[in-house]
């Protein structure tokens, strides 16, 4: 980790900066205006994402043609993308529980904090209760999977 | 009296509280992964950070996975406080807080947690960042989540539960 570009932790820190000022900016940081948004009561939520993913768009497309390699980590600029399964589907409905019920993401729940509102800390202990659970549980029946595998 | 033309009532019916602040804060969240992304090579995304940090508390291996990353996601999340912080302060003139339950927050949380950390992203991990790449896992996760979020936000407004 020491040989670490000195200029990458300030990066992440403004890049950081300026994904949670956009996040309350763009008023996702206050549930109520999510639960307007998935109520149909005011769709203006989808311009937070679409304006968010349209940015990033031009930049995964630009950045490789241009740049080749990023120059704080040498790291190339090649897609890794995510592989499908079932999971995504099982733990998109999952999310999707918790979002419709609570009108909080993780994303926003750090920049709701950050706007003042610590009764967020109750979805933000929710999320972590939820993700242990889950690494319990799975890093258990991999670990059990790995001992069937290593018996054959 | 002068009625507005049709088009015009129906963007203040879908939009009464207009389009630019959420078009504006979207692209400044694009911004912000930008950056990170042109400087070093990472897409970044906020669940992570959940199981990231818990490796600093508990072994499992889930979350040993993520050691070399937890300490730049920890600065990201910190940022991410900060920068909403900054909001606060030049815009809304102090504190805010929220009049949704605890109860609807704390149990939304663990299935928040739970989902986005098995469907392999949440909103900016697979919204942001996996659509923005065209990435199908992303597009089919993003379509999941939010139907369900819609359902069942649908559901809770109508059996009576407010805020």
């Amino acid at each position: 980790m020491s040989d670490r570009h000195p200029a990458f932790m300030p990066l992440i820190l403004v890049g950081g900066l300026i994904f949670g000022f956009g996040l309350a900016y763009s008023q996702m940081a206050r549930p109520e205006v999510v639960l307007n948004f998935l109520q149909f009561e005011d769709f203006g939520l989808v311009f937070v994402m679409f304006g968010g993913a349209a940015v990033t768009g031009v930049t995964f497309f630009v950045a490789p043609r241009l740049l080749g390699r990023a120059p704080l980590t040498g790291d190339s600029f090649e897609r890794r993308l995510k592989s499908f399964d079932r999971n995504v589907l099982i733990g998109g409905a999952i999310f999707g529980v918790g979002w419709g019920l609570s009108g909080i993401c993780p994303g926003a729940a750090y920049a709701s904090l950050g706007i003042g509102n610590i009764t967020i800390l109750w979805a933000l202990a929710g999320m972590f209760l939820g993700a242990y659970a889950q690494g319990f549980w799975r890093s258990r029946s991999q670990a059990r999977d790995a001992a069937a595998t290593g018996a054959d | 009296m002068v009625i507005d033309p049709l088009p015009l009532q129906v963007a203040a019916e879908l939009f009464p509280n207009g389009i630019s602040r959420y078009a504006i804060g979207g692209l400044l969240v694009g911004l912000g992964v930008t950056v990170i992304y042109l400087g070093t090579g990472i897409s970044a995304g906020a669940s992570t950070f959940l199981e990231s940090t818990l490796s600093y508390v508990s072994d499992q291996s889930r979350f040993q996975q993520y050691v070399s990353s937890r300490d730049w996601r920890l600065v990201f999340t910190l940022g991410i406080v900060l920068g909403a912080a900054v909001y606060a302060v030049v815009y809304q003139g102090g504190a805010w807080t929220t009049d949704v339950q605890p109860w609807r927050l704390l149990v939304g949380g663990i299935f928040v947690g739970i989902g986005t950390r098995v469907g392999k992203g949440c909103t900016s991990g697979h919204g942001v960042c996996g659509v923005g790449s065209a990435s199908k896992t992303s597009i089919v996760g993003v379509l999941a989540f939010l139907t369900v979020a819609i359902v069942t936000a649908q559901v809770v407004a109508a059996l009576g539960v407010s805020p």
